[in-house]
């Protein structure tokens, strides 16, 4: 899995639950060191002992704690960059939402050997969406929910989400969108950089 | 024929950065995008080439030249601050009604956003003004983690190379720092001295009192040398109990006793070790690099081990320095056998030799 991908985790877990509880899970994942590289890739078996152990420390079952990441990657101001990214992708909520069948390309075009899996939106009657989230990275879909909650909140948008199972071998996330201009939002100016 | 007014419309929609011009060349309509980079001044009715610039073709000063110029690349920038530099497009319309200009930031577009702050709303939708941001910002980002990347690996690669120099038990140089430094030393044209120190009895404290004694007092001789010598001179371990040191420009011989004397007199002290007290000496002979006419390493250290015979033959705990003639064949074998020479002990120190960093 990719290095961004495994320090999305550790930056999650530090800020979260702090570096002692990192590191004890870095331990019992027998990672051998404490810092994953951004720009390196690691094999994926080692990805997902730290989930597993990550997720045995906190005792909090999987999805869950992915669901967390999801929405830590958005709001937390260390990972400023990334909101930003994710903002480009539309002026509303309802625009972003359009934005993400082209996240996996947008993805590549930064870190050319960044992969995501596809997504496929499908807009439904009445403010309702599914995405599906296709398969290729465990949990993805997790993320995804976490993500699309925190942006809802980003761009002050009233969603409700849900997880409805799998379509075919994707995993489908039924996004409902009540209000889009719900509450004031988090600013985005163009030109303003992430520090 | 299309009138101008839907047409302003149909352009404002298309391209929000145009101006359409009449045959004089003064502005009758400016895209609202454009408008925006000169909030306080409208630029409606204002002549063209007095609000910009036009950088390329440089030919071009005068409307008729302008109009003409339909199909070329123009690059301008705007005449006040902050001057924004644009490229465009002008295209002639039918009947010598003036012009259309589609202007666009080119790679301006980063300060534009910034000096102007332009949002999404700012671009026509097929623009990839907003996909360039992301792109830049992106690629910054991704940069930033390499960078960084490469920062540690460089650290790490000046941790290992300070490693591969440092004698790891007691953080002195190490014989391959050494001989780094004395043939820099070599090749240019500063003086300076060698001293060769090689512990007096420090066999017996590993004998008697275990590695571990014998560790804290290489330790403790190399705190004592650290101490009793300059920041840029070199203090190097690279034998078993046997150390060398460089003082730079030093040739004379009053100061280089009295250092050499200072360093046995406090290596003499007794070194206390868990309750015990560890008690060694040393000899030290000198060699000043202006003693040879065309000095290279291996005569250095081999003068300075001649020099460290002659201080052992005297009776150990003495500073001799070398002098010309000096040779270890002169040692009588009894003498040499009650003496034995500094890679003799060095060899027979065991536990200090065990330590030595490669």
């Amino acid at each position: 899995m990719h290095g961004l991908i495994n320090r999305a985790i550790q930056s999650f877990v530090c800020n979260t639950y702090g570096q002692s509880r990192w590191i004890r899970i870095t331990e019992a994942a027998h990672l051998g060191f404490i810092e994953f590289e951004a720009m390196l890739v690691y094999d994926d078996e080692t990805s997902l002992r730290v989930l597993q152990e990550l997720c045995l420390e906190l005792g909090r079952p999987q999805r869950e704690v992915l669901e967390d990441l999801g929405t830590y990657l958005v709001s937390n101001p260390n990972t400023e960059a990334l909101r930003r990214l994710l903002r480009f992708g539309g002026v509303t909520y309802l625009e972003f939402l359009h934005s993400l069948d082209d996240l996996p390309d947008r993805a590549r075009l930064a870190v050319s050997d960044l992969h995501l899996p596809a997504l496929e939106l499908r807009e439904e009657s009445g403010g309702r969406f599914s995405l599906a989230c296709h398969t290729g990275l465990p949990g993805y879909a997790n993320v995804m929910m976490g993500v699309l909650r925190a942006m809802a909140d980003d761009y002050g948008a009233l969603v409700m989400l849900e997880h409805s199972g799998t379509r075919g071998k994707a995993e489908v996330i039924e996004i409902t969108l009540i209000e889009t201009a719900f509450a004031e939002g988090r600013s985005f100016e163009l030109g303003a950089r992430a520090g | 024929m299309i009138d101008l007014e839907d047409l302003a419309f149909l352009l404002e929609r298309l391209c929000p950065m145009f101006v359409l011009l009449d045959r004089s060349g003064r502005m009758t309509r400016v895209g609202p995008t454009l408008q925006k980079l000169r909030p306080e001044q409208p630029m409606q009715g204002e002549k063209f080439l007095e609000t910009f610039e036009l950088l390329r073709p440089r030919s071009v000063a005068t409307v008729p030249a302008l109009m003409a110029s339909s199909g070329a690349k123009l690059h301008l920038s705007l005449r006040d601050e902050p001057r924004t530099a644009l490229k465009g497009l002008i295209v002639p319309l039918p009947g010598e009604h003036g012009a259309i200009v589609n202007l666009s930031f080119g790679i301006s577009i980063l300060d534009a956003v910034r000096d102007y702050a332009l949002t999404s709303a700012d671009f026509s939708g097929t623009d990839l003004a907003i996909e360039l941001l992301y792109l830049v910002e992106a690629k910054s980002a991704a940069m930033e983690a390499s960078r960084k990347l490469n920062l540690r690996l460089q650290g790490a690669m000046i941790a290992a190379e300070e490693q591969a120099f440092t004698d790891t038990l007691t953080g002195l140089k190490n014989r391959r720092a050494m001989d780094h430094i004395l043939s820099r030393l070599l090749a240019g044209t500063t003086p300076f001295a060698l001293m060769h120190l090689d512990l007096d009895y420090f066999k017996s404290v590993n004998d008697t009192l275990g590695h571990a004694a014998g560790d804290h007092v290489l330790q403790h001789v190399a705190r004592v040398m650290v101490e009793e010598t300059r920041g840029d001179d070199t203090v190097a371990r690279i034998g078993g109990d046997e150390f060398v040191l460089i003082f730079n420009h030093l040739q004379e011989r009053e100061r280089l006793d009295s250092i050499a004397r200072r360093l046995i007199d406090r290596l003499e002290e007794p070194i206390p070790f868990n309750g015990e007290e560890c008690r060694i000496s040393a000899s030290v002979g000198t060699v000043l690099s202006s003693q040879f006419a065309r000095p290279d390493a291996s005569t250095l250290l081999h003068a300075a081990d001649l020099a460290l015979y002659a201080a052992k033959r005297a009776g150990r705990a003495t500073h001799r320095f070398y002098e010309a003639g000096q040779s270890s064949t002169s040692v009588e074998p009894l003498e040499r056998a009650a003496t034995p020479s500094p890679q003799e002990e060095a060899a027979a120190g065991q536990g200090a030799a065990r330590n030595l960093a490669s």
